[in-house]
This record gives C-alpha cells, sequence and structure tokens, in this order.
C-alpha cells in the first residue's frame, strides 16, 4: 500500500505516525515507575508547562516534581540514546555496506569502555557541564579510538573498508584487553567492578536537565545532518566506484559520515555505556519493513530506535521494581524475537 | 558535445605497467569501441577516462580541461559509466536506482525537483523499462538489471558514456536491444560512447570506430574493416579465423576455424 504513494507524502505520513507514536509511548512511559502518576495528570500537566492550556492543579505537588525532575529527563534521554543509536547504525552499515556493523564496529565501543574504566580508577571528583568523569571520558575515549582506527586504515590518500574494518577489529582487541587487565586487577586498582559491568551491559543514567541540555542538540542536529546525506548514502549502495562515478567524493564523504556516526555514538555512551542491539537490529527492522532508500529509512531509524528505547527502558525499570535491570538486557530479550518475526515474516530474501 | 583526448597516459598497478604510452583522440559524436585480450587495459583505461584511477604520466583531456582539475560533480554531469560489475545488493525499486543517476544535480537540502523527475520519466520511456520501474532491482534478470543501469546514468544526462563490457552475460536479445539503443542515442543525440567488448562480430556490427589494445598499448584504431583484418586477430588471439563479409551490411566478421581433427562436416 505504501508503495503506491509518492514519496514526499509517504515520508510525511511515517514520520508523523512513528511522531505520534513516540510521543505517546514517551507519555506512558513517564507514567509508571515507584509511584504510577495517572496519564490524564501528565498531560495536563505538561499542557501547563508549555503554557498551552491552564488546567486546575488536581495532584500534588510532589508529582509534578516527579515528572519534570525525574521521569521526563529519563525518558527524553532514552529517547535521544535511542534515536542517535540507530541513525548511527544507518550511517556506519550504508557507507561500510556491510550488515553486521552497528555504531560499535570501527572501535568506538573498545575506546568508550577503556575511557570509562580509566575514569572509575582516578582518584578525581570533577563535573563538566554536568556530566561527572565517566561519561566524558567515555565520550573522550570513543572519539580518539575512531580517529587512530581511520588513520591506521589509511594508505595512499584512501581509506579501505575492508582495512578499516580490521583496523577497527585489532584496536578494540587490543583496548579491549587493556581494560580486561585493569579488572581482573581490580583490587590493586581499586576499581568497582559493579560499576564497570553496568557501564558494559548498558545502563540509562541521567541525572537531570543539564545532561539533557548539551546531549540533545549534539543528536538532533546529527540526525538532521544525517538526513542530508541520504541521497549521497543511497550513491554508496553501488560502492565507492559507482558512488563517485555519480558525483560523489568519496574519502570527503567517508571522513564526514564516520564523523557523525562516531559523534552520535559517542554522545549516546556517555550517557548510557554499551547499549548494544538497538544499533545493529532497528536500522535492519526499518529496512525489512519500508526498504534501503536513506531518506525514510534515517528519519524513520532514528524515531523507531527512540520509541525502542523508550519501551525498553520502561520495562528495564519497572519489571523487578524497585531493583533495575541493565537496560541493555531488555533491549536483546524484547528485540531479538521481534527481529527473528520480523525475518521470518518476509518471504523474500532479505536483500540488504 | 564533449571531445576526449588521451595524451602519453601510462598506468602501472603495484605488480606492473598496465598501460603504456596511450595516445588517443575521440571527438564528439563519436562510437568507439574497445577491443583487446583479457589483461590487455581495455577495464583500466575506461576508469582512467572516468577519472576515478589517475594516470601515473600523462594527461586526459575533456574538452581541454584536465581531468585532473575537474572535481567528481563536474566529471559526473559530463560523463556516465555503466560498469561491468555493481557492488550492489540493495534493496531498491528501480525508479529509485534511475533516480541515483541525477545525484550529480540534487541539492543536498532541497532535495529532487521536478526537473530531475522528468528527466527519470524521459529516460525510463527511452530505454522501454516502464514495466519495471516498481519492481525492486535485486529481483531483475542480469539483462534488465543492465537496462535500469543504462537509464541510470543517461539520467545524468551525459555528453559521454562510458560502457565497460556492456553485453557480457547477456542473452543474445539483451545484448542486440542494448547496443540498438545505444547506437541509436549515439545517431540521434550525438551522445559519444565509448565501450570495451569482447565480441568482435557485434562490435563490427554497431561501432563506427575500433580500437585494439595488447598489452597495454594501442596495436590498431580505425574502422572495423582496418582493425579486423585475419592476420590481426590470428596473432593478437592465437586463433584460427577467416574474416567475412557480413551478409546484410558487408561488414566484417569473424568465423573460427577448429584445428584440423575437430573439424565437423555438415
Amino acid at each position: 500500500m505504501l508503495n503506491k504513494l509518492k514519496h514526499g507524502n509517504k515520508l510525511i505520513l511515517i514520520l508523523t505516525l512513528m511522531g505520534g507514536v513516540l510521543i505517546i509511548i514517551s507519555l506512558i512511559a513517564s507514567s509508571f515507575g515507584a509511584v504510577t502518576i495517572p496519564l490524564p495528570n501528565i498531560f495536563k500537566m505538561v499542557l501547563n508547562k508549555i503554557s498551552v492550556f491552564d488546567f486546575p492543579n488536581t495532584w500534588r505537588a510532589v508529582d509534578e516534581t516527579i515528572i519534570f525532575q525525574v521521569r521526563l529527563p529519563r525518558v527524553i534521554g532514552g529517547a535521544l540514546i535511542g534515536a542517535a543509536l540507530a541513525t548511527a547504525g544507518v550511517l556506519f552499515q550504508g557507507l561500510l555496506r556491510n550488515p553486521m556493523a552497528d555504531p560499535y564496529i570501527i572501535g568506538t565501543s573498545s575506546g568508550a569502555a577503556l575511557g570509562a574504566t580509566i575514569a572509575m580508577i582516578l582518584p578525581l571528583n570533577f563535573t563538566l557541564l554536568g556530566f561527572g568523569l565517566i561519561p566524558v571520558a567515555a565520550f573522550i575515549g570513543a572519539l580518539v579510538t575512531v580517529f587512530l582506527v581511520y588513520n591506521l586504515a589509511r594508505v595512499g590518500g584512501k581509506t579501505p573498508i575492508i582495512s578499516m574494518l580490521l583496523a577497527g577489529f585489532v584496536v578494540s582487541a587490543l583496548l579491549t584487553a587493556v581494560m580486561a587487565f585493569m579488572m581482573s586487577m581490580n583490587e590493586r586498582f581499586g576499581l568497582d567492578l559493579h560499576s564497570i559491568y553496568s557501564f558494559l551491559m548498558g545502563h540509562i543514567s541521567v541525572t537531570g536537565w543539564g545532561q539533557i541540555m548539551i546531549i540533545a542538540p549534539l543528536v538532533i542536529g546529527g540526525i538532521i545532518t544525517a538526513r542530508l546525506f541520504a541521497i549521497h548514502l543511497n550513491a554508496f549502495s553501488l560502492g565507492e566506484e559507482g558512488a563517485a562515478y555519480l558525483g560523489i567524493e568519496v574519502e570527503k564523504d567517508k571522513i564526514l559520515v564516520l564523523a557523525l556516526g562516531s559523534l552520535l555514538t559517542a554522545a549516546a555512551v556517555s550517557i548510557s555505556g554499551l547499549l548494544g542491539f538497538v544499533g545493529l537490529v532497528v536500522p535492519h527492522a526499518m529496512r525489512l519493513l519500508l526498504g534501503s532508500d536513506h531518506r525514510i529509512l534515517l528519519p524513520a531509524s532514528a524515531l523507531a530506535g527512540a520509541v525502542f528505547l523508550v519501551i525498553a527502558d520502561l520495562l528495564a525499570r519497572t519489571l523487578l521494581a524497585p531493583v533495575e535491570i541493565p537496560v541493555g538486557i531488555i533491549t536483546a530479550i524484547v528485540g531479538a524475537p521481534f527481529f527473528i518475526y520480523l525475518l521470518r515474516r518476509t518471504k523474500k530474501e532479505y536483500a540488504f | 558535445m564533449i571531445d576526449l583526448q588521451v595524451q602519453q597516459v601510462y598506468h602501472s598497478y603495484f605488480d606492473g605497467l598496465v598501460l603504456n604510452d596511450i595516445n588517443l583522440s575521440i571527438k564528439a559524436g563519436e562510437m568507439v569501441g574497445l577491443l583487446g585480450p583479457n589483461g590487455s587495459g581495455k577495464t583500466t583505461l575506461v576508469k582512467l577516462i572516468a577519472g576515478v584511477l589517475k594516470p601515473n604520466k600523462g594527461k586526459i583531456m575533456l574538452n581541454n580541461t584536465d581531468l585532473n582539475r575537474m572535481n567528481r560533480m563536474d566529471i559526473a554531469r559530463n560523463l556516465a559509466v555503466v560498469p561491468q560489475y555493481f557492488n550492489s545488493p540493495f534493496a531498491f525499486y528501480s525508479t529509485d536506482v534511475v533516480m541515483l543517476g541525477r545525484t550529480p544535480f540534487i541539492n543536498m537540502f532541497s532535495g529532487e525537483s521536478a526537473i530531475d523527475k522528468q528527466s527519470v520519466s524521459e529516460v525510463i520511456d527511452m530505454t522501454g523499462i516502464k514495466h519495471l520501474k516498481n519492481r525492486r532491482f535485486d529481483e531483475l534478470s542480469g539483462g534488465e538489471r543492465q537496462k535500469v543501469i543504462l537509464a541510470m546514468a543517461l539520467a545524468q544526462n551525459p555528453k559521454m558514456l562510458l560502457l565497460d563490457e556492456p553485453t557480457v552475460h547477456l542473452d543474445i536479445n539483451h545484448q542486440v536491444e542494448i547496443l540498438e539503443l545505444i547506437k541509436r542515442l549515439n545517431l540521434e543525440q550525438r551522445l559519444t560512447i565509448i565501450a570495451t567488448m569482447h565480441d568482435f562480430n557485434l562490435a563490427s556490427l554497431y561501432f563506427d570506430r575500433l580500437i585494439l589494445l595488447k598489452d597495454g598499448k594501442v596495436l590498431v584504431d580505425g574502422t572495423p574493416a582496418q582493425v579486423l583484418t585475419k592476420d590481426r586477430i590470428q596473432k593478437t588471439f592465437s586463433v584460427t579465423v577467416k574474416v567475412e563479409p557480413h551478409s546484410v551490411t558487408g561488414v566484417p566478421q569473424i568465423v573460427i576455424i577448429p584445428s584440423g581433427s575437430n573439424v565437423k562436416k555438415q
């Protein structure tokens, strides 16, 4: 049915639907937690806040504090992480033409993990723009690693994709070994293993609006910029040589898209740790449903990633409350069966 | 209209010289076939003319501008390529593949314009692939894919079209359709065509000028009658042949003679 629609209309329809779903899911997610706050009240609070209406306060003042100071930042943080990782996944899969590519494929994960581990053993206590040392170190670790991998893979003015994948793999192995060494010597380093595990399994740690104010422009700006590259990514699906024949400056685009994807990943990692699965599987699910055209695939994946992570985080914090399950475990347990269902439902062979 | 000059071009890969002092002048509106044994440098020459490889020595001039000084966008607005092999397992509809040909004209910020859509629908009509429009590219046959890729290249509105083995691996009906189509474009729109070919008889039927390469050098450059002589084919390819005029058009056609004991008489 969708294929009969004109491209522009199809895009608008999909984005409106998914945007609506995201808003509703976010409000529902805000309603659950240690205390349940009724959905209509949340609607009214939000509408009052943005001065659309002026409903009488029929709720406790503390409810309003919970919604605005705790739940909404957390839900919005989750949505931003999901959108950033799914967008980065589309960028890396499209650029590298590798269905196994995820946001961490060229070393962001190991760089971020090592950065975070080092931060944990440093006897420093500092905050930068509302961020503690660990997220800042993870962010820097991720970007430095990508820069290193890119330059290691560079030969004679070109960066062949195979070299980049291999360099990424080897650098990751090295950094992971260093981190594993520190973990095995945890007593000597005074390292809290629990915090490392929580970082490695993905754990959304949003403490207030401060972090959102930094991450949101980075993620939203990143997604909008990524969308500008949609036509070029479509051309890349013909291979690098094919893209060059269509007027693309291949090496320049490669740097820009890699930088963009890495920035989005690093932004997500800084507040969620290594959250797997979202960036790999959401883009594939969207490809199965909507096709490979990046003009639709990019914004649709961003919204789907956001919805998926808001739901996963809701389950993570409510299923065994007051204990919180690492959200990375939920994304895999909920996401894997859903993805298998999509894959089996498609009668044709899946063309990446 | 576009003229091409290849001046004293050398090119080598890591393992040796592939093109050795190539000099060619191709005028706007010509239809030129590049022939030669495997490894003679045909594909390398196509990639050099397309600007995705740089010559180690020498110059390639497109309308008196050094190709090295043009950016990819400028090149893509003048010259389109139909490569031998596309690295592309993709889930695109054919019409979206053809739209990719508009990439050099599409503004990143504003997206495709009415002109882009117009061009796409024109080349879809011109190449006779209307029935393939809403089919997925990865589900098409080899011949159908080749036509969609050709339509994509034509959507670039090129002045020169480079094709690398456009008929290889295709059924005979698709081979003829593709060649008829590019011949028509050459005659009606004075589109300059340069194609590598491995089938001498088809090349002789459709091309006005043939260039035979061997070991990275131009062995001979001329009309099919000048290039396709018995001695030259026998020496270049080490096969026994006879050259006969085509019974309808009179252009030379190569007839292969099997060696003594294998001759089957009917």
